[in-house]
């Protein structure tokens, strides 16, 4: 009963309880932070940006309607406050022809076929993808977001999510291909 | 293209959150029935699962925040204004109510819900048929929104979690306007006093196949 425990909680931080305020952070604000370092790129400003959340979470629970989960809710308020982040310093994210020259393509795609399992190379690709493929991966795979819920942090239709996610897929497979796996899809 | 290709189409955009576990009843359903059907779709769906598993773990390896970030929140939080308490609204209660129950209440309250299903049935439909014509009532909580509209009495399943109620609500757009009594009743709004009679039991009916719904009946 997570969920209804975090809107317990709510409405204790609406009444200045600290100690809610306490657990509420020590349940989520690994998760939050991940989301946020995903899109950010550097973990001091992810550090900071929680911060930032997490004191929106205590101004804010007062206005809370329980329209969606608590962790939803988290979740965009923690995408507004990293993309405003970047912003007001883009050199936080890095750009996919920048994030290509970290990954060692020295190789051509056999040898580091060879060299990489499977899955550290399907890792590889999924840190390549652009933020806004990043995203929408980590919400539905990570964060286990429904199509609803994606919609709602993203502040996109529902049709317009599951279209994102399958461009993602399908960009996915493009870069696996470039690294010597062919998943024969799309 | 096949028509069950076509559907395919559908289904195979569905098979993210099927991995993940985060679809509808009725959907996974559609997507187990399709996975059983079409090898070619079943390669795909172990794909998506390859995904979400390496997901999890390049999540998993970026690490937590320092304690830097929990010390500078609270510093914060310690510099706002102190706020005056304020009462919790209809939802938290509810959820106050789940969240009170410790796991040996629960787990009496599912074996006590067995009986209490079969009683509870005949203890509303006479308290529905005494009160029918003043409208229902509850014992121990004020009415908060009387006003117009067409009304039933809910009891939420045991199993339903804050969640699932929540979402229920959302999307049959509906209103709790009193409750929960001491059995867990709940005057709910399902529409406007335009509502022919005939509707509302025909919502009735409906409502009482759905998985968050214990217990429902029509009142005024």
């Amino acid at each position: 009963m997570q969920t209804s425990s975090d809107e317990v909680l709510i409405s204790r931080i609406a009444n200045g309880d600290r100690l809610a305020m306490q657990v509420l952070f020590a349940r989520h604000h690994v998760r939050v932070y991940r989301f946020v370092l995903r899109l950010v790129r550097n973990e001091a400003t992810a550090e900071d940006l929680i911060s930032e959340v997490f004191l929106d979470v205590w101004r804010q629970a007062a206005k809370f309607e329980g329209r969606s989960a608590v962790s939803t809710w988290m979740l965009s308020i923690a995408r507004f406050k990293a993309l405003s982040a970047l912003r007001r310093k883009p050199e936080y994210e890095l750009d996919e022809e920048t994030a290509e020259a970290i990954e060692d393509h020295s190789d051509d795609p056999e040898v580091t076929l060879a060299k990489k399992d499977k899955g550290a190379l399907l890792r590889e690709a999924l840190s390549a993808l652009s933020a806004e493929h990043r995203e929408v991966i980590d919400l539905v795979y990570y964060h286990e977001k429904s199509v609803e819920e994606v919609a709602r942090i993203v502040d996109i239709p529902e049709a317009t999510v599951k279209t994102r996610m399958f461009y993602a897929r399908k960009k996915l497979s493009e870069l696996l291909k470039e690294r010597g796996i062919d998943r024969g899809w799309p | 293209m096949t028509s069950e290709h076509k559907e395919a189409d559908g289904i195979e955009e569905l098979l993210p959150w099927h991995a993940a576990g985060t679809l509808s009843r009725r959907d996974a359903e559609r997507v187990e029935a399709a996975l059983k059907r079409d090898p070619e779709l079943a390669r795909r769906f172990e794909m998506v699962r390859d995904e979400l598993g390496a997901t999890i773990q390049l999540n998993e390896t970026l690490g937590a925040p320092s304690a830097r970030a929990m010390t500078d929140l609270f510093a914060r939080i310690d510099a706002e204004p102190k706020r005056a308490p304020r009462a919790l609204g209809l939802g938290a209660r509810v959820a106050s109510f789940f969240d009170g129950l410790t796991p040996r209440t629960m787990a009496y309250a599912s074996a006590a819900a067995v009986l209490a299903i079969v009683l509870q049935a005949g203890v509303i439909g006479v308290m529905v048929s005494k009160y029918g014509s003043g409208g229902y009532e509850t014992a121990s909580a004020p009415t908060t929104a009387p006003g117009v509209g067409a009304f039933t009495i809910i009891r939420f399943a045991p199993q339903a979690t804050m969640d699932d109620i929540t979402k229920f609500m959302e999307m049959n757009k509906f209103n709790v306007v009193a409750g929960p009594t001491a059995g867990g009743l709940y005057k709910v709004r399902v529409g406007d006093a335009s509502l022919a009679a005939g509707d509302l039991n025909a919502l009735v009916k409906k409502l009482q196949s759905d998985k968050v719904v214990g217990f429902v009946a029509p009142t005024r």
